[in-house]
């Protein structure tokens, strides 16, 4: 493995800073200011932001064009890169173009299937997984080769994550999931949204136990809730969601107007909560089209300011 | 077997339109027990034609037959008289039996009577599953006997994804997760760890991704 940092992301982790990152995705269209104004409601507040690479199936400016972007700025983009759309002779040579680029952090994932998204009529690839991705990935910077063996000009040394849903069945597999991406390559985690987090902390306990926390950098996924609806919404329609009854009744139970900001409060107790766990380096904030709310949570959290690190 | 499911009759009615005589040809064997091509969906269909044509003052005469096979030359030969004398055949066989009489009969048109779907079982009364997608390299001795290319959404080697939930797949509530299968029978065999090492990204050369496929048997050539 590389000694030396590659990224900001992996500097703080290093040096036991607790990480914050957030997510920011990119138009469904052309126009990059759309990018831009999420950036500039970021910056300053987290140590790098994720991009997501056409998030749940949806046409979407390229995770790499919205990287660079954001990198232009002086934001640090993690790259999100699926295996739905792409077989590995497009991700190896894309990773290859990403990192040309300066893109230094990258999470692998499968990706949502397409029949969730606005075009289900089109065809998937998954010519590999992704745990095959992060493998590829890694090889292709400490080996210096592609998947073919061969040696490359120049090899990527990126940061590479994966992410986790302790929240999917069967409970037991996904500790073993785990072994596998930090096996497979994996250097930090970013987890499924935490509502539930007597599951979240029996999950960690099992990481725990076999010494996987030592081993990689998980940081806990959180989304502030807007409103009971929404609520509702995420908990029985998005794949892979776990909110607890307890926590739709609190959210419904304040007036409509106060839903969001209940959201928020929600959000803080539980970074509380996370924050004191064994293995919990860092959270990682998918606040969907609310960016302008990530400042507020990172500033009550009492995580500012953020360290200011150089690669 | 090949699981296939007949054609709405109004796409049957316009591809057999323009024929004035038409054999409907069933097939005896896989589409037949899956109630799609067999003796019986002939014989109604034959009906069905016929009566559509009076309805419509159409002058058309409708024969019906089924072969054992319509994916073998033995069989196939025995259709040759009924094909001879219509204008064109209607056959409800899967994708590889329409093919083997067009290949048979070169001056016919053949027209598809069903949608071949999958290579599957009968699940239960009236349920039909997909179970394997001819890859081309068996792996289920590694997935203890379910096939995650076949039946995962997503064909994931390395374990369920993230949106596996009470034993359900993420994109249909109706359908099993491969990877709850997979785990639950392996824990039963106690063969869990063929489940925990990390599986390398798979070659598919051998499936349809390389091309479409030839079985040579050398001990088969005379
Ligand atoms: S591994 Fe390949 S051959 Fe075996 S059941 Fe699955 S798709 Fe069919
Ligand atoms: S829910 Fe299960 S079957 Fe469906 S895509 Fe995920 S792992 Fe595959």
């Amino acid at each position: 493995m590389n000694p030396e940092p590659v990224s900001r992301l992996e500097q703080i982790l290093k040096q036991g800073e607790f990480a914050v990152t957030a997510e920011c995705g990119p138009p469904r269209g052309a126009n990059a200011d759309v990018i831009r104004e999420k950036g500039e409601l970021l910056k300053g507040f987290v140590d790098a932001v994720n991009v997501t690479d056409n998030q749940t199936a949806i046409v979407r400016m390229s995770s790499i064009a919205a990287c660079v972007h954001l990198e232009q700025m002086g934001l640090e983009p993690v790259m999100q890169m699926v295996t739905r759309d792409r077989n590995r002779i497009a991700l190896q040579s894309d990773i290859l173009g990403a990192y040309s680029l300066g893109i230094r952090n990258i999470l692998c994932l499968s990706g949502d299937h397409q029949t969730f998204g606005s075009q289900p009529e089109a065809m998937n690839v998954f010519d590999i997984d992704s745990m095959n991705l992060l493998h590829m990935v890694r090889t292709m910077g400490s080996e210096g080769t592609d998947m073919s063996g061969f040696e490359l000009d120049e090899a990527p040394h990126m940061f590479i994550g994966a992410v986790a849903n302790p929240f999917a069945d069967p409970f037991e597999y996904r500790v073993i999931r785990l072994a596998k991406k930090i096996e497979a390559g994996a250097e930090f985690i970013q987890t499924q949204c935490v509502y539930n987090t007597e599951r979240f902390k029996e999950w960690l306990r099992m990481a725990r136990e076999q010494g996987l926390t030592e081993q990689v950098h998980i940081l806990a996924g959180i989304t502030p809730l807007k409103s009971a609806n929404a609520t509702r919404y995420m908990a029985t329609k998005v794949a892979g969601m776990d909110i607890p009854d307890d926590i739709i009744k609190r959210i419904a139970g304040v007036p409509k107007s106060q839903a969001a900001a209940e959201g928020i409060k929600l959000c803080l107790e539980t970074i509380q909560e996370l924050r004191e766990l064994e293995g919990i380096h860092g959270i990682h904030i998918m606040a969907i089209e609310s960016e302008d709310k990530v400042g507020e949570i990172v500033e009550e959290a009492g995580l500012l300011p953020r360290p200011v690190v150089e690669v | 077997m090949i699981v296939a499911e007949q054609k709405p009759i109004d796409e049957i009615k316009e591809m057999a339109a323009p024929y004035r005589k038409l054999l409907v040809l069933g097939c005896g064997t896989c589409v037949q027990t899956c109630f799609a091509g067999g003796e019986e969906e002939v014989a109604t269909l034959v009906s069905t034609l016929r009566l559509a044509a009076k309805v419509d003052g159409r002058d058309i005469e409708v024969e019906g037959l089924t072969v054992e096979r319509q994916c073998e030359d033995e069989f196939i030969q025995e259709a040759a008289e009924s094909i001879a004398r219509n204008e064109a055949v209607l056959s409800l066989a899967c994708g590889a039996g329409v093919q083997a009489i067009a290949r048979r009969f070169y001056h016919t048109p053949i027209l598809p009577g069903v949608n071949t779907t999958f290579i599957g079982v009968l699940e239960k009364q009236g349920l039909f599953t997909e179970e394997c997608l001819g890859c081309g390299n068996c792996e289920l001795a590694t997935f203890n006997g379910i096939c995650p290319i076949a039946r995962c959404a997503k064909k994931l080697l390395n374990g369920p994804c993230g949106g596996s939930r009470d034993g359900k797949c993420e994109i249909n509530p109706e359908t099993d997760c491969a990877w709850q299968l997979i785990y639950d029978r392996s824990k039963a065999l106690g063969k869990l760890d063929n489940l925990k090492a990390y599986r390398p990204a798979r070659s598919w050369q051998a499936s349809s991704a390389g091309g479409p496929r030839r079985l040579v048997r050398e001990d088969h050539i005379i």
